[in-house]
């Protein structure tokens, strides 16, 4: 064996990026949620690196960064939002901020 | 240097001429940016001293004209399409010094009298807005020198006097009253509309002058194109002066304040068509069928008029019907071709109908807003400022001979008449003036005297203040005979009439008229005065129903109704479930559908939206799958 | 290498299922740290330590910190574990994971039909090389990022206060049952004060 396949390396991503997806959808606890959402991040980075590292071009990197940046705003404003959940309705079940339905 | 300095001297009209109108526009903005946070008090002399400041501009203006003649300014071009340019642009020449005159003059004694008729109200601020936009709008009617200019005017006034008919807009019936107001009056402004156009196609400009210049070398009299642009102007004319068959909305207007009635309702809008006509004398001239027609209407008018303000229980409706049949005077007058008449009878009647209209407020307000007749009653001893307003007025408006102004306008109007040989008009203007005195001593005798016919009337409150006995004394006096020494400077810019050559017979009518108007009010003293027995004629049989037909108008609201309203709505009822007004409705109903069941899908929670989009990822990405294993 | 790759793939994937399965928020987000680390270790493994050490600085360290911080200020304890089993019946998770799993399925599908041929053998990206790249030619994504983070800060200090926002906020109407009411004015911790933007 020399060296990882290409596929292999994406497949790894769309298996971590799926499971935070289906995190995502079944998980009520908006904790959990955030939490999904740091790993499908984590795996679209990943994805960025394996065809950077695969194409032997720097840009992937580059684009990791983006994502890890993203990643960083993201779960601030998340947890933020997760506090004034919880603030306001003593749990932190997403279904309860339902007020915008049609 | 020496011509520089003059052409800044304050004197000079070309810099004074645009303040006319540009007064009553900022004394507008102002009222109309304060948002309500202006007092009564600041309101009010707001609106009043703009129109002040106006009047006061027009009397420069006055002595100016009198030492330099017509002035002529224009300000910008206002729209540039090929070769025709309308532009701002200004004239003042006898007529419009005249007219203008009459806007800020009698308009500033009735803004001053509204601060003392308005108290108490609320929106007074709005009230003053719609006045001092009204006057800036008519000062525009009269001043601009080309039609378009002119019918920016003619629209702006009849917007401000919807405005206020509808000014109580609280009650339903005053709000359609206005619009009842602006819907028959834009009927007239259509007609204009398409004269205008007809004398632009045909003339290749709205240029008052040029056209009065240009229309006697592109027609002969008689000519049918002609005809038919006066004909036009006639309809425009009549809708806004409220001739027949216009003229139902008049009398409805009055549900506006009264001095609205008094300002836009007698003295200066309702006018505008006189204006208008006099102002297109050179159209006419050439339109003999057009101006007999207009002498015709106005005859007809006025003897209408005449009947129905006989049977009007309202002291306003009086009022109104008797503007009506003033009106028809001054129409009369242009109809014989006696234009500087008419608007010497224009500017009379503005000033007696202005001082009537203002007494009939103070009675209003005295009496506690009563202002059926039936109801008042024995008013002299406590209002006796409006009472002898009424007869002042009164005097004029029935033309009691020598001392009132009236008396000088209409003779004026019958001796006109009868130099121009047209015996029916000249007949129709003397039963119209039998007419007069009657329903005036009428209503005088109905409010001022006999018993008071109601607790409002019996606790009268006598009304005090400058702002309330000013406008009355001043416009009392403008109205006795000190109102017809004023002689419009009408000479240079209307043909004279057919009885100012002549003087023979004059006399005798003079007599005639002047026995007529004393007849009729001798005749009006017994009637209802002395003898009031004959009265109850009015209650049964044929009287009845004279009095039922006269009380409404001739019935031509019915009549309108019935041949124009309910064919229209039918129509509308008929057309309203047509088979493609069915498609659209069913398609609005889908998308209604398709609506609720889209908003059914927003359930709010954010779980069930990342659901559906991630199922609508795999489906597109399953989709894109299968059609890559198919190539 | 390859096996080093597979390996800490297997360790990501089993802590990432961890993550998703576990009831307990603090061994969730334990499973999280393991899950990022081993995805650290895959870095390495392809070739790509700056990645690696950014991702455990960042990742493993800052936003784990942070996530560890906020379930401990909230103190939630066997309650939140015992609700969360009670969400987590098959009838709630079978059909999102039935909707990911062919959504993973179509993605490796169009993957290996992709022929890709591209094999990674490490080495060779230096830390130099992106610092250049990041420096030179893509500068304004450097920007970028910073214009984010300052407004992530911004909005999180911002939507992370509480007490001047809303005090004890009226009982919306259609509050689930179960839920505690606010109404009754509990005091607030002055202590939770932007929490939130701390760290970013």
């Amino acid at each position: 064996m020399n060296g990882v396949p290409m596929e292999h390396g994406l497949v790894l991503a769309a298996v971590l990026f799926a499971l935070g997806l289906g995190g995502l959808m079944f998980r009520r606890n908006m904790i959990f949620v955030l939490m999904s959402l740091e790993v499908m991040l984590n795996a679209a980075g990943l994805a960025f690196i394996v065809a950077g590292t695969g194409w032997q071009q720097p840009e992937g990197q580059a684009m990791f960064l983006l994502v890890i940046t993203l990643a960083a705003a993201e779960a601030s404003v998340g947890l933020a939002l997760l506090i004034q959940l919880y603030h306001r309705f003593r749990t932190l079940n997403l279904d309860v901020a339902s007020r915008m339905r049609g | 240097m020496m011509e520089h300095a003059t052409t800044l001297s304050i004197a000079q009209p070309t810099t004074l001429l645009p303040l006319t109108f540009l007064l009553p526009l900022v004394g507008t903005l102002i009222l109309a940016f304060s948002r309500g946070q202006l007092s009564y008090r600041a309101s009010a002399t707001v609106g009043t001293a703009s129109i002040g400041l106006a009047a006061l501009t027009t009397a420069a203006l006055a002595l100016g004209f009198a030492a330099a003649g017509p002035q002529q300014l224009t300000l910008w071009t206002w729209i540039a399409v090929g070769d025709f340019t309308p532009g701002i642009s200004l004239a003042l020449d006898g007529l419009s010094l005249t007219m203008l005159g009459v806007i800020t003059g009698v308009g500033f004694f009735i803004h001053l009298f509204a601060a003392w008729y308005m108290r108490g109200e609320d929106g007074i601020t709005r009230f003053y807005t719609y006045m001092n936009l009204f006057v800036f709008s008519m000062v525009l009617l009269v001043l601009g020198d080309n039609l378009l200019l002119l019918f920016l005017g003619w629209e702006g006034v009849g917007l401000c006097s919807y405005l206020l008919i509808g000014y109580y807009y609280t009650h339903s019936a005053n709000g359609w009253a206005g619009f009842k107001a602006f819907v028959i009056t834009r009927i007239g402004d259509v007609f204009l509309a398409l004269g205008m156009f007809l004398l632009f196609t045909r003339l290749g400009t709205l240029n008052i002058a040029e056209i009065l210049e240009l229309a006697p070398q592109a027609w002969q009299a008689g000519d049918t194109t002609v005809e038919l642009a006066a004909f036009l102007l006639l309809g425009g004319a009549m809708g806004k002066s409220a001739q027949l068959p216009l003229h139902t909305w008049l009398a409805d207007a009055m549900a506006g304040p009264t001095p609205v009635s008094a300002l836009i309702h007698a003295a200066t809008m309702v006018t505008a068509g006189v204006y208008l006509i006099a102002r297109m004398h050179g159209i006419f001239e050439l339109a003999p069928t057009a101006l007999y027609v207009t002498g015709v209407i106005g005859a007809l008018t006025l003897l209408m008029a005449g009947f129905a303000a006989l049977a009007q229980t309202d002291i306003k409706r009086v009022l109104a019907y008797s503007t009506m049949s003033q009106i028809g005077y001054m129409f009369l007058a242009l109809g014989v071709g006696a234009y500087d008449t008419a608007i010497f009878h224009l500017m009379t009647h503005a000033f007696f109908k202005a001082l009537l209209f203002l007494s009939a407020g103070a009675v209003i307000i005295s009496c506690h807003h009563e202002q059926d007749m039936r109801r008042l009653g024995g008013l002299w001893r406590k209002l006796p400022l409006p009472y002898a307003g009424f007869m002042v007025g009164g005097a004029a408006l029935a033309a009691l001979p020598l001392i009132s102004a009236g008396f000088y306008s209409k003779d004026e109007i019958l001796w006109q008449a009868l130099a121009a040989d047209q015996q029916g008009l000249l007949i129709a203007g003397l039963v119209g003036a039998l007419l007069t005195s009657l329903y005036t001593l009428r209503l005088i005798i109905g409010t001022f005297h006999g018993t008071a016919k109601s607790d409002n009337a019996r606790h009268a409150e006598t009304g005090r203040g400058l702002a309330h006995g000013l406008p009355l004394v001043v416009l009392a006096g403008l109205s006795t005979f000190v109102g017809a020494w004023i002689t419009p400077p009408l000479a240079e810019v209307l043909p004279a009439g057919p009885g100012d050559a002549t003087h023979v017979g004059h006399s005798s009518l003079e007599l005639l008229a002047a026995a007529t108007a004393l007849g009729g009010m001798a005749l009006g003293v017994w009637l209802f005065g002395l003898r009031r027995g004959w009265l109850r004629l009015a209650n049964r049989g044929p009287g009845a129903g004279l009095w039922h037909l006269w009380h409404h108008a001739w019935g031509f609201d019915l009549v309108f109704d019935w041949t124009l309203v309910r064919p229209y709505r039918l129509t509308v009822w008929l057309l309203k479930s047509d088979l493609f007004d069915g498609l659209f409705r069913l398609l609005a109903r889908l998308v209604r559908l398709l609506h609720l069941g889209l908003s059914r899908t927003q359930s709010g929670r954010v779980r069930g939206y990342a659901i559906t989009m991630v199922a609508g990822v795999a489906l597109i990405l399953l989709s894109l799958a299968l059609v890559i294993q198919g190539t | 290498m390859e096996l080093a790759f597979y390996l800490s793939a297997l360790m990501a994937v089993l802590a990432t299922l961890g993550v998703m399965t576990n009831p307990n928020p603090v061994h969730a987000v334990l499973y999280l740290v393991v899950s990022l680390l081993a995805v650290a270790l895959v870095f390495f493994a392809l070739g790509a330590p700056f990645a690696g050490a950014l991702e455990i600085i960042v990742y493993a360290g800052a936003i784990m910190v942070l996530f560890v911080f906020v379930v401990m200020m909230l103190n939630l304890g066997q309650a939140t574990v015992d609700q969360e089993r009670q969400w987590l019946q098959p009838r709630t998770w079978l059909g999102p994971s039935v909707l990911a799993t062919v959504l993973l399925l179509t993605l490796v599908s169009l993957l290996w039909r992709g022929d890709i041929q591209a094999v990674i053998e490490g080495g060779g990206l230096t830390a130099r090389g992106v610092g250049t790249l990041l420096y030179g030619p893509w500068l304004l994504l450097v920007e970028l990022g910073a214009l984010l983070l300052l407004a992530a800060l911004v909005t999180a200090s911002h939507v992370g206060r509480i007490g001047k926002v809303a005090a004890p906020s009226p009982a919306p109407r259609d509050l689930p049952t179960g839920a505690s009411t606010p109404a009754n004015g509990q005091a607030h911790q002055p202590s939770t004060n932007g929490v939130a933007g701390e760290d970013v």
